[in-house]
């Protein structure tokens, strides 16, 4: 594989307006990379996704992301609870995030299956009191 | 359909980015408060409606490469949901109609659901 282009964004825990920000500014390098659309698409709502749970959950993080010519990788991690049971939350509809965050139109269960729905590979690690990690893997 | 035949259509006022409301909508349109499920089930529409204000709103629209935000029942968009819409060059319009009527009005004047 040819040398990737590294992004690395600190996603701040404290605020939720905030989140997405991170995203925003990848999805603009890949544009003027001159990416298609569709992969654009599919990178924004993964790593957007990754990035609200990051916040809802976990008090923010490290996304760290490679862009290569025929691919794009993101590493979202972060120090939070960690998740229990991955296969559960795998599930569409369930969720742990505080009735607060419904209010912000997020916390329906449907972040991680989104983030799998839309990249080529996926896999998380996580550790209870330690931390998650997700890795997300976007064919061009 | 034109944004500013929606615009009329809703009896709407255009909040901002009003330069893009002779842009063609594609004849399609989603609507949900739940910005998750917009997320998941967005195909290409370009409209969304909804009755949530906040910065998420204008974010989930950008990384679906939505054109236009109609806000329902009356709501008004924050400061900063207008700043980031003019970042992103997205068009908000604010109605009185609740999100049932305004998507009754919208689909009988033929803005269907995307594909």
């Amino acid at each position: 594989m040819s040398d990737a282009l590294k992004f690395e964004y600190k996603i701040s825990g404290e605020n939720f307006a905030s989140a997405g920000e991170a995203t925003m500014r990848i999805k603009k390098e890949l544009r003027s990379l001159g990416f298609t659309p569709a992969l654009i698409r599919r990178v924004s709502i993964a790593m957007y996704e990754g990035e609200i749970n990051m916040v809802i959950h976990a008090g923010g993080g490290v996304a760290t992301v490679l862009v290569y010519p025929e691919c794009v990788e993101i590493t979202l991690a972060d120090q939070g609870p960690g998740i229990a049971d991955i296969s559960l939350a795998m599930q569409e509809g369930y969720t742990t995030a505080p009735d607060a965050i419904r209010s912000f139109g997020f916390g329906a269960g449907m972040g991680l299956p989104n983030m799998k729905k839309y990249t080529d590979d996926m896999r998380i690690e996580s550790e209870l009191n330690k931390g998650t990690t997700v890795y997300m893997k976007i064919n061009a | 359909m034109k944004f500013e035949q929606i615009r009329q259509i809703l009896n709407a006022q255009a909040v901002c980015c009003e330069e893009h409301l002779d842009a063609e909508a594609s004849a399609a349109a989603y609507a949900s408060d739940m910005m998750s499920d917009v997320l998941a089930f967005v195909t290409d529409e370009t409209v969304l409606l909804t009755g949530l204000v906040n910065e998420q709103v204008i974010r989930t629209a950008a990384m679906l490469d939505m054109r236009c935000i109609i806000l329902v029942r009356g709501k008004q968009p924050t400061p900063g949901m207008v700043q980031l819409a003019k970042q992103n060059e997205i068009a908000i319009m604010a109605t009185g109609f609740n999100l049932y009527e305004s998507c009754g009005m919208l689909y009988s004047n033929g803005l269907k659901e995307g594909c």
